[in-house]
């Protein structure tokens, strides 16, 4: 059995752990609940572009004689991944959660894929299972703007439109509630519009031509896309992180209590065993 | 009088969402004025100021591009970016200007020419308007030391 000093400096120690995993547990919970804010408040911006698209959209398929690259499925010679994880770890099973459903979307697509990493560690899971490794975005931070995400947007239409990729696939975590967050898979080009239900088709006049508004939206729309997974990826990212460090402070607080039990027993041992020699003394000098 | 809702969402966030009674935005073919009961229009923007009017009160913004969306009297300003005029802070948007100035002349190899314009033109509207606010306040401003500045 352990000396009571020794039980002592146990409970010290784990009680410091304790201390810490609960003030990470606090900063998560209060970075996940701004990366839900703005979640929210860019949803206003997501709705109306995917109802202007969605008119555009049945214009473009409506006239025979134009085409919109990022409007076209081609073949796939090669897909594109962009694959948004954390930085950081101590995120729970977040991570691999993701990164599993990715390895299967890989071994069940039959073109060659190059994986665009934002986050360190899509970039060392990328390196690890020895897939093409596009470029990395790192330190994207727990607030971005749309200005910050810009650059991956432009990266991918670049590669698309350059025919290095045929297909862009955006692999997130979304954010479900503060303990579900669901490995997602999502199409980013080319981009698929909502179809128009008929009462909501509107003969808009456009300036300057349908055409051209469409060419011009359609980057904005997959930017949008990216900075969307982006926050939703950081909600789940702070959301997982709070519950792991909840269940590592709720496992460090059952430890002491062993302990303390322990380390009680083991002081009254102590006692017991010390009276007993002074009995025994006082016995022997009768 | 009738009037429309105006609303002006930005990716990150809602800018403005109010009943108004008239509209000049810049339209990439120039100024478009919309008042109530306008026919169903979308456009593209371009960068600029666009004036708000609902009684006797008018709001400037400034946009940097983006889309705009009219029907059934709803007004939808899909921007790039929008600020009102009093968020508009006149020393980052002149170092903005400067910096975006440099490069169009100095055209370094690494640099798209269209996008530096583009920037250009950004931080030219802003710096026009943060200016003439920057004149009207100061105008306004009562020569008492510390007394309140009157709002916009």
């Amino acid at each position: 059995m352990p000396s009571t000093q020794e039980l002592r400096r146990r409970i010290r120690s784990v009680a410091n752990t304790a201390k810490i995993t609960r003030a990470m547990q606090m900063i998560a919970a209060s970075k996940m609940r701004r990366a839900q804010d703005a979640v929210v408040a860019g949803r206003p911006y997501s709705e109306h572009i995917n109802s202007v698209l969605s008119h555009l959209a049945a214009i473009e398929r409506g006239s025979d004689d134009t085409s919109v690259q990022l409007l076209e499925a081609r073949d796939v010679q090669m897909t594109g991944i962009v694959l948004i994880t954390p930085d950081r770890g101590l995120a729970g099973g977040l991570v691999t959660n993701l990164t599993r459903t990715v390895e299967r979307t890989i071994r069940e697509i039959d073109s060659p894929v190059t994986v665009v990493a934002v986050g360190r560690k899509g970039r060392d899971f990328t390196l690890r299972t020895g897939n093409e490794l596009k470029a990395v975005f790192q330190g994207i931070g727990d607030y971005p703007t749309v200005e910050d995400t810009r650059p991956i947007s432009n990266m991918v239409i670049e590669l698309f439109e350059s025919a290095g990729v045929d297909r862009v696939l955006l692999a997130y975590s979304r954010f479900v509630n503060t303990v579900v967050q669901a490995p997602a898979i999502d199409t980013l080009i080319p981009v698929e519009p909502a179809d128009l239900s008929a009462d909501e088709a509107v003969g808009y006049i456009y300036e300057p031509d349908p055409i051209t508004v469409l060419e011009k939206l359609l980057p904005r729309y997959i930017e949008m896309e990216v900075y969307h997974a982006i926050l939703e990826a950081i909600a789940s990212e702070h959301s997982a992180r709070m519950v792991a460090m909840k269940n590592a402070t709720d496992a460090a607080n059952d430890l002491i209590e062993d302990l303390t039990l322990e380390l009680n027993k083991a002081r009254q041992e102590a006692i017991t065993s010390e009276m007993l020699d002074i009995v025994g003394g006082v016995e022997a000098l009768k | 009088m009738a009037t429309f809702t105006l609303t002006i969402v930005t990716a990150e966030r809602q800018v403005f969402s109010e009943e108004v009674d008239a509209l000049v935005a810049p339209g990439i073919d120039g100024q478009l004025g919309i008042l109530p009961n306008h026919a169903p229009l979308m456009t593209q923007l371009q960068p600029g100021e666009m004036t708000v009017r609902s009684g006797n009160d008018e709001t400037v913004l400034v946009v940097t591009g983006g889309f705009m969306e009219v029907l059934n009297n709803r007004v939808t300003i899909l921007a790039d970016t929008a600020e009102m005029d009093s968020e508009i802070d006149l020393e980052r948007a002149e170092a903005a200007l400067q910096r975006a100035g440099g490069l169009v002349e100095d055209r370094p190899e690494n640099v798209d020419l269209t996008r530096a314009l583009q920037a250009f033109q950004r931080a030219q509207v802003r710096v026009g308007l943060a200016r003439r606010r920057g004149r009207r306040r100061s105008a306004a401003t009562p020569a008492v030391p510390g007394a309140p500045t009157p709002g916009i």
